[in-house]
C-alpha cells in the first residue's frame, strides 16, 4: 500500500503547522512533512509527492493587504526554482491528480482568495467568493457549535452526526459571495457543509456569540464539487484530545476530540484512492 | 509621479471599521454622526506603467469580492468631513511594505532603491459637525500626531480641489555620515547641557568619569595613533550613554544603599540585585541541593530552568511603558514583539510557546482633565489592548495569562508587561542548548529588519520621566510578520548549528548587543558603514543606538557563514556581516576605514561607580474606617463584581489567540458558559506527552499605600496560590519579578526619594523572605525605575508595583483542576485562615478609605496549605478550586458559583478566623484580602480523603454546592447576609468592559 503523505505549508506567517501536523499524524497519515514555502519555491520540496495539502492557520504576510492577500498573489506569481513552472502550477496539478486540500482559518481565506473554493464548476482560479472582517469589528477566539450538512460531497465531514464544536480563532471570518447565483449554487449543491449553529445542531444562526463573525447563511465551511478540497474558519486541529475541550474538566468526554475525524476521513480516503 | 489608488468597500458591504468608529466617536467623543465609511489609500511611489497599475489594484490590493478600486481618481463621495490619516516620514509601515513585496510578486521585478508604497485611511464622516468637531474627532481619536499626520476636508473642499493630493512620506534626509567630536573640557553646567539637549540621561558625576577617560595620558596616547582627537566622538559619547543607562546598567538595583527603618536602625545595603535577588536564588539553590532545576539566571536575555531530560524551559517578562504612553499601539505591539527576542536570544535560542501580559491603567471612563501630554487613559486602553493583539495573535504564539489592573495613577504612566516562554531541546549536536560562547575570529551577524531612525534613544529616554518634549524618535512600530519569518529561518539554522551565539537588539541596539556580545570573547570590530539602512542619511552613532525593530545579533564561525548567508537569503531574511569579534579588550567601531569609536570594554562595562542612594522608612498611618454592620451585603457584592479590578475581562482576552499551537489546557475562561475567569494557564507544550507548563502571576499594587514590603509579598503568594489552584507543583516552579517603580532617587523633583527607595528595599526583602521558604527561585526579572509623569507643574507618580510571575511543571495535565464549581451537593472548602486584613482592599476602596491592616503573607502556613492542597490534586480529590484575591471570600465564591452554573450556600460562622475575636465580623470574613486562601469544593463521597490530606493546615468546611443557582451566605449570626442569582451576579461582574 502507499504511504500517506500529509504535507504542511509553513513560512510568511503561518502559525499552526505543528499542530496540524500532529492532527495528521494521528488521523493516520504515515508521513506528516512540515515545508517552508521557501523549500517548496527553490524546488526541495515538491507537493507532487504529497497526497494531503494543509493550509493552516496564521497571518499569511501579517494579512496585511486583507487576510492571505498577498499569499494569494505570491503563489499565483512566484516561480519554482529550476523548474518551468510556477507555485500555482503544482497546485493545480495535485487538484487535477485527485489529491486533497484542507484550508482551515488563513488557509481557508487563501484557498478562497485564490479561486480553489467553492470553486464552481470546477474553475480553480476565479474568486467568487471572500473572507472579511468579523461584523463586530473585532478578533474573537471562542468555541463554536457546527451543524453538519450531511448531504454535502466532502469527504471530511463524512460519518459526524449532528454536528462538530471546534474553537474559531479569527478576525476576518465573514463568508460573503460575489452574488446570489454563487449561493444559491453553493446552497444546491450542498458544499456549504458547515454551518454556525445552536448547541444542539438544530438550526444554523446569525446570533452573535454563536455566529462568531455574521457570515452569510451561516457558512463556517465549505467545499468544491468534489469534497476533495475544503476550507473552513474554525480550527479542526486545536481539538484531537480531550484536554484542549473549554469544559473536558467538568464533562465527560471521549479521549479523541471532535476535531480529528476532518485527518482521519483524509487518510482514509487517500489509503483506499493511491 | 506617485500615484493614489483608492480602495473602497461595495455599497452593499458594511463596513465594520467605519461602524466601530462611529460608535467611538459617539461613546467617547460625545459627538452624534450618522455614519462613517471607510476607504484604504496607497500611494504608489514606483515606476508602474498604467497597465501595471490597474493589476496591482484589481490584484494583491483589492478583494473583487467586496471590493473596488480607484486610480488616480478620487473615489469619496457622499460626506461631510473626510479624514485622511497617514503615517508620518520613517514610521514603520507594516501594510506598504507587504504591498511593495506583492507588487515584486505581480511584475516579477522587486521594487527599485527608494520606490515604495505608503498607506493612509480615509474617514468619510456624515453628520451634523463643524470643522471645530472634526479636528476633535481626527486628534482625538483617528491620529496619534506623534507618529501619524492627518488632513481634514470638508465636502466643498474636497470637489474643490479635487480630492486629496499625493503624498509621500518618504524620510527626505541629507546623506550625511558626519562624524563629530564633543568636547568636554567644560564647566559642570556645560557638561549636564550636553547630558540634557543629547537625551544622554548622564549625571554629572558620569560625565566626569567620561572626562577623566579622555584626559588620561595613555587613552590620549592610544588614540593619537589612530588618527582619534582628545575628544570623544559622538558614536563613543552615545555607546556609553547607552551601556550607561539606567534601562541597561540597573543603577539604582546595583547602588549602595542607606536603608533606615525608621526605628533609627539603619542598614547598608550593596546592591539590591545582589543582596536579594540574586541571593534568593543562590540560596534556594543551594538548599535544592542535587534536585536543583535552574539552569540559566541572571546572566542571559532570559532564565532557563529544566523542563524534562530533553526540554528546557525559558522564561522572560519586560516592560514597555514609556513607548505605550506616548504611542499606545506601537509601544504595546513592540513590547510584545520585543520580548519574543528573549527568549528566542536565550542560549542557542528557543521556541516560543506563550504570551501573557499585564496592563495596569487609569479608569477608561476617566472624565476628570488630564495634563496636555498625556493621551485619555481610553485611548491608551484601546491602543495597548490593540497592540499586544496583533503582535502576540500575529507572531502565532498564544496569549494564556494575563490581567488588567486599574488606578488613577496609571494615568500618569501605563504599565505594560509582556512576557514570553519558550522551550529549547536541552541539547543541541551534543551541547547544551542554553549555553553559547563566543571564539576571536567569529563573524558579526546581523539578521532581520532594517536600521532607521526609529527608537533612537529608547534607552536612555526610559531612564528619564515622561516629559513634554519626549522625544519622537523613541517610538517605534513592530513587525511581527518580518519577526517571525527571521525565526522561522533562524531556528532551521541553529538546528544545523550554523552560528554560535544569538544575542537580540533591543534598547540600546547594535551598541548593547554587540558590546555585550564582546565581553564573551573580549573585543570587537564592526564597520557600521555594512549596516542595512532603511533609508539613506543615518549618522554613524545613529546606526550604533538605533532600536529599530526585528534584528538579532549573531556570531557565526567563519567556516558556516556561506551556509548560514544562503539559507538566509532562501528564507527571505537580511543578514549581513558587520564584522569581526576579537580579544583586543577593545569596542572598536569604523565607518569604512576610519575608526569612529574605540573604547575599552574594561572602561565601557565597569567603569562606573555604584550610586549612593538613602532610603528611609516611615509607616504611613491612614485614616481606619468604622463599619457599621448591615443587615445584608449583596448590593456590595455585586458592587464590587462590578469595579475595574474584578469585572470580566472577556473583552479583551477573546482578542487574543489563547489556542494557537494546540497546547491549551486550562485557557483563560471555564465553566458551563466558558465565561468563568481561570486562576492560572496550563500548556502542553509537546503535543504528543501530557507534562503541562503551568504559568500564573500576582499584582497588587495598592497595597503598596500601606507597605511595600506586604504588596511584595501578597503578589508572591498570589502569584504561587494561583499556579498551585490549577495544579502547578512546588517541586519545580520559578519566579520571576518585574519591578515597576516611581523615581526612588532623592532630588529636587523627588523630595520623597528616600521614602519610595525604602519602598523599594522593604519589596526586596519581602522578595528574599518569601521567595526562600517557598523553595521559588528567581531566574530572572527587569526593573523599570522612572514611571512618573512631570510637566513642570503636576507631578503623577505609579504606585510602587511588582509583577511576580510564577513558571513551572505539573507532570500530568490531565489532573488539572478549573475555577468553576462542578456538581450540586459538592463541599465547600475553604484554605487558610482569615484575618481583619481590609487594609488596601478592593472594599474600602469602594467605601473611599485604605485603612491600615494590609494582609500579612504567612509563609509557613502558606506552603503547609498548598502542599496538602497539592497532594489532594494529585489523587484526585478536588472538583474546583478558586483562589481568593481583589474582594475576598464573596467573590471568589460568586465566581466559581456563576462560572459552574450551580448555586453556593456558605455560612460564615464556619470560616477559620485567625487573630482577636474581636476582630471578626462579617465584612471582615466575606470581603477581607488575607493571603493563601484557595476555595475548593470536593465530591461528598470524597469529602473525607480531602479532609485527610488537609488535616494539619487550616481550613474548614463552610458549605455545599446547590441545584438552586443563587449564592446564599449566612452571616455569624446565622441570619443571610448575601442572596443573589447567579444571573444577577454573573451580569453585574460582565457589564462594565463588555463593550471595550
Amino acid at each position: 500500500m502507499t504511504k500517506a503523505k500529509a504535507l504542511v505549508i509553513t513560512g510568511n506567517g503561518t502559525n499552526c503547522e505543528t499542530e496540524a501536523a500532529h492532527a495528521c499524524k494521528l488521523g493516520g497519515f504515515d508521513e506528516a512533512r512540515i515545508a517552508h514555502i521557501a523549500e517548496l519555491l527553490t524546488g526541495e520540496v515538491s507537493l507532487d509527492d504529497y497526497h494531503f495539502l494543509n493550509l493552516t492557520g496564521g497571518f499569511l504576510d501579517g494579512d496585511d493587504l486583507g487576510s492571505a492577500k498577498a499569499q494569494a498573489n505570491r503563489l499565483r506569481y512566484a516561480a519554482v526554482e529550476g523548474k518551468e513552472e510556477r507555485l500555482v502550477d503544482q497546485i493545480t496539478r495535485f487538484i487535477a491528480d485527485g489529491k486533497l486540500i484542507l484550508g482551515v482559518c488563513n488557509g481557508f481565506q487563501l484557498l478562497v482568495k485564490m479561486g480553489m473554493l467553492p470553486a464552481l464548476s470546477g474553475n480553480y482560479l476565479n474568486q467568487t467568493a471572500t473572507l472579511t472582517y468579523n461584523e463586530g469589528g473585532r478578533f474573537q477566539d471562542r468555541w463554536c457549535y457546527l451543524k453538519v450538512d450531511a448531504d454535502s460531497p466532502s469527504l471530511y465531514t463524512r460519518g459526524i452526526e449532528g454536528g462538530v464544536y471546534l474553537p474559531v480563532r479569527h478576525g476576518e471570518g465573514k463568508f460573503l459571495v460575489d452574488d446570489a447565483k454563487t449561493l444559491e449554487t453553493i446552497e444546491a449543491k450542498h458544499l456549504s457543509c458547515l454551518k454556525y449553529s445552536d448547541k444542539n445542531y438544530t438550526a444554523p444562526t446569525m446570533d452573535f456569540p454563536e455566529n462568531p463573525n455574521g457570515s452569510v447563511n451561516a457558512i463556517a465551511g465549505i467545499c468544491d464539487e468534489t469534497g476533495r478540497i475544503m476550507g473552513l474558519m474554525p480550527h479542526p486541529e486545536a481539538f484531537v484530545h480531550r484536554t484542549q475541550h473549554p469544559r473536558w474538566t467538568r464533562e465527560e468526554l471521549p479521549e479523541e476530540g471532535e476535531g480529528l475525524i476532518f485527518f482521519k476521513n483524509a487518510a482514509k480516503y487517500v489509503k483506499k484512492n493511491f | 509621479m506617485p500615484h493614489r489608488i483608492e480602495i473602497t468597500l461595495k455599497d452593499e458591504v458594511r463596513d465594520p471599521r467605519g461602524e466601530r468608529i462611529k460608535r467611538e466617536i459617539e461613546h467617547f467623543l460625545h459627538l452624534e454622526v450618522a455614519d462613517v465609511r471607510t476607504i484604504d489609500v496607497y500611494t504608489v511611489d514606483a515606476a508602474l506603467s498604467a497597465d501595471e497599475l490597474t493589476q496591482v489594484a484589481a490584484g494583491p490590493f483589492s478583494d473583487p469580492v467586496i471590493q473596488n478600486y480607484s486610480i488616480d481618481k478620487p473615489a469619496a463621495a457622499g460626506f461631510d468631513y473626510l479624514v485622511e490619516v497617514g503615517f508620518r516620514p520613517g514610521v514603520t509601515d507594516n501594510v506598504g511594505r507587504t504591498a511593495g513585496e506583492a507588487i515584486g510578486y505581480l511584475l516579477g521585478r522587486p521594487l527599485a532603491v527608494g520606490e515604495g508604497v505608503y498607506t493612509s485611511v480615509q474617514y468619510l464622516i456624515s453628520g451634523k459637525l463643524s470643522q471645530a468637531d472634526a479636528e476633535k474627532i481626527a486628534t482625538g481619536l483617528l491620529c496619534n500626531t506623534l507618529i501619524q499626520r492627518y488632513q481634514i476636508l470638508d465636502a466643498a473642499t474636497f470637489k474643490a480641489q479635487g480630492g486629496v493630493a499625493p503624498f509621500v512620506p518618504k524620510v527626505q534626509v541629507e546623506a550625511k555620515a558626519e562624524v563629530n567630536t564633543i568636547n568636554l573640557e567644560v564647566s559642570d553646567e556645560e557638561l549636564m547641557r550636553i547630558s540634557r539637549d543629547g537625551v544622554l540621561a548622564l549625571t554629572l558625576d558620569e560625565m566626569k568619569i567620561i572626562q577623566a577617560h579622555y584626559r588620561d595620558p595613555l587613552v590620549v596616547e592610544k588614540r593619537k595613533s589612530l588618527g582619534l582627537g582628545a575628544a570623544p566622538t559622538d558614536v563613543e559619547l552615545e555607546a556609553l550613554a547607552q551601556t550607561w543607562s539606567e534601562h541597561c546598567k540597573h543603577k539604582i538595583f546595583s547602588a549602595d544603599v542607606t536603608y533606615d527603618d525608621g526605628t533609627g536602625k539603619t542598614e547598608k545595603i550593596n546592591s539590591l540585585f545582589k543582596s536579594y535577588i540574586q541571593k534568593t536564588t543562590a540560596d534556594v539553590r543551594a538548599a535544592q541541593g542535587d534536585k536543583d532545576y535552574c539552569l540559566s539566571v541572571f546572566k542571559d536575555n532570559a532564565g532557563v530552568i529544566k523542563f524534562n531530560d530533553d526540554w528546557s524551559l525559558v522564561f522572560k517578562v519586560e516592560t514597555h511603558n514609556s513607548p505605550s504612553a506616548l504611542d499606545p499601539y506601537g509601544g504595546a505591539l513592540t513590547g510584545i514583539v520585543g520580548v519574543n527576542r528573549d527568549p528566542f536570544g536565550t542560549g542557542k535560542g528557543a521556541k516560543l510557546i506563550f504570551n501573557t501580559d499585564v496592563f495596569c491603567f487609569a479608569d477608561p471612563f476617566y472624565e476628570k482633565e488630564l495634563p496636555k501630554r498625556l493621551l485619555h487613559p481610553r485611548r491608551i486602553y484601546e491602543g495597548v489592548v490593540e497592540g499586544v493583539e496583533h503582535g502576540g495573535n500575529k507572531s502565532g504564539i498564544p496569549t494564556v495569562n494575563g490581567s488588567l489592573v486599574f488606578d488613577e495613577r496609571f494615568a500618569g504612566k501605563p504599565l505594560v508587561f509582556c512576557g514570553t516562554a519558550g522551550l529549547m531541546p536541552a541539547t543541541i549536536k551534543g551541547e547544551p542548548s542554553h549555553q553559547k560562547k563566543i571564539i576571536p575570529g567569529d563573524l558579526i551577524v546581523m539578521t532581520g529588519g532594517r536600521i532607521g531612525k526609529d527608537g533612537i534613544h529608547g534607552a536612555t529616554f526610559s531612564s528619564e520621566e515622561l516629559n513634554e518634549n519626549s522625544p519622537v524618535s523613541a517610538v517605534q512600530i513592530g513587525d511581527p510578520i518580518t519577526q517571525k519569518r527571521m525565526f522561522d529561518f533562524l531556528i532551521r539554522a541553529r538546528d544545523k548549528a550554523l552560528y554560535r551565539f544569538i544575542t537580540d537588539n533591543g534598547a540600546g541596539g547594535l551598541s548593547s548587543s554587540i558590546g555585550e556580545m564582546s565581553e564573551e570573547c573580549g573585543g570587537c570590530q564592526l564597520d557600521l558603514s555594512k549596516a542595512p539602512l532603511k533609508y539613506p542619511g543615518l549618522a554613524p552613532w545613529e546606526i550604533l543606538i538605533s532600536e529599530a525593530q526585528e534584528r538579532m545579533s549573531l556570531a557565526v564561525p567563519p567556516e558556516k557563514i556561506d551556509e548560514f548567508m544562503e539559507m538566509a537569503k532562501r528564507y527571505g531574511v537580511e543578514a549581513t556581516v558587520l564584522g569581526t569579534f576579537t580579544d583586543s579588550g577593545i569596542f572598536h567601531m569604523l565607518y569604512g576605514d576610519k575608526t569612529v569609536a574605540y573604547l575599552p570594554l574594561s572602561f565601557m562595562h565597569a567603569g562606573l561607580p555604584p550610586m549612593q542612594i538613602p532610603a528611609r522608612w516611615e509607616k504611613p498611618v491612614h485614616e481606619e474606617p468604622k463599619l457599621a454592620p448591615a443587615a445584608d451585603y449583596t448590593t456590595d457584592v455585586k458592587a464590587l463584581l462590578s469595579s475595574l479590578n474584578i469585572c470580566s475581562k472577556e473583552s479583551v482576552v477573546r482578542r487574543y489567540d489563547h489556542e494557537v499551537q494546540g497546547g491549551s489546557v486550562v485557557k483563560p475562561f471555564t465553566g458551563v458558559d466558558n465565561d468563568g475567569p481561570s486562576d492560572a494557564a496550563v500548556v502542553r507544550p509537546i503535543l504528543d506527552s501530557f507534562e503541562g507548563v503551568v504559568v500564573g502571576h500576582g499584582i497588587c499594587p495598592r497595597y503598596s499605600d500601606i507597605d511595600a514590603y506586604d504588596m511584595a509579598a501578597n503578589a508572591i503568594d498570589e502569584g504561587l496560590r494561583n499556579y498551585v489552584a490549577v495544579g502547578g507543583s512546588l517541586d519545580l516552579v520559578a519566579g520571576l519579578d518585574n519591578f515597576c517603580w516611581c523615581d526612588p532617587v532623592l532630588s529636587e523633583r523627588t523630595p520623597d526619594g528616600p521614602y519610595k527607595m525604602a519602598q523599594l528595599v522593604r519589596a526586596n526583602k519581602a522578595l528574599y523572605d518569601y521567595c526562600t521558604v517557598f523553595s521559588m527561585p528567581l531566574i530572572s526579572g527587569k526593573d523599570s525605575m522612572k514611571n512618573d509623569f512631570y510637566d513642570g507643574t503636576t507631578k503623577i507618580s505609579i504606585p510602587p508595583t511588582l509583577l511576580f510571575s510564577v513558571i513551572g511543571k505539573m507532570e500530568d495535565a490531565r489532573l488539572a483542576v478549573t475555577m468553576d464549581v462542578k456538581r450540586a451537593g459538592d463541599q465547600v472548602y475553604l484554605l487558610g485562615a482569615t484575618a481583619n486584613e481590609l487594609g488596601a482592599s478592593e472594599y474600602l476602596a469602594q467605601k473611599g478609605f485604605i485603612g491600615n491592616n494590609v494582609p500579612k503573607v504567612d509563609a509557613q502556613a502558606a506552603l503547609a496549605t498548598y502542599r496538602a492542597y497539592g497532594a489532594a490534586l494529585k489523587a484526585g480529590l478536588v472538583a474546583s478550586c478558586h483562589d481568593l484575591s481583589d474582594g475576598g471570600l464573596a467573590v471568589a465564591a460568586a465566581e466559581s458559583a456563576f462560572a459552574g452554573g450551580f448555586g453556593m450556600e456558605l455560612d460564615l460562622a464556619k470560616v477559620p478566623f485567625k487573630g482577636d475575636a474581636g476582630d471578626k465580623s462579617d465584612i471582615v470574613l466575606l470581603f477581607s484580602e488575607s493571603a493563601s486562601r484557595l476555595l475548593a469544593t470536593v465530591r461528598a463521597e470524597k469529602a473525607a480523603e480531602f479532609e485527610k490530606a488537609m488535616a494539619g493546615t487550616a481550613f474548614a468546611k463552610i458549605g455545599a454546592v446547590t441545584a438552586d443557582p443563587t449564592l446564599k451566605v449566612k452571616g455569624i449570626a446565622g441570619n443571610v447576609v448575601v442572596n443573589a442569582a447567579n444571573a444577577e451576579l454573573k451580569a453585574a461582574w460582565q457589564e462594565p468592559l463588555k463593550d471595550l
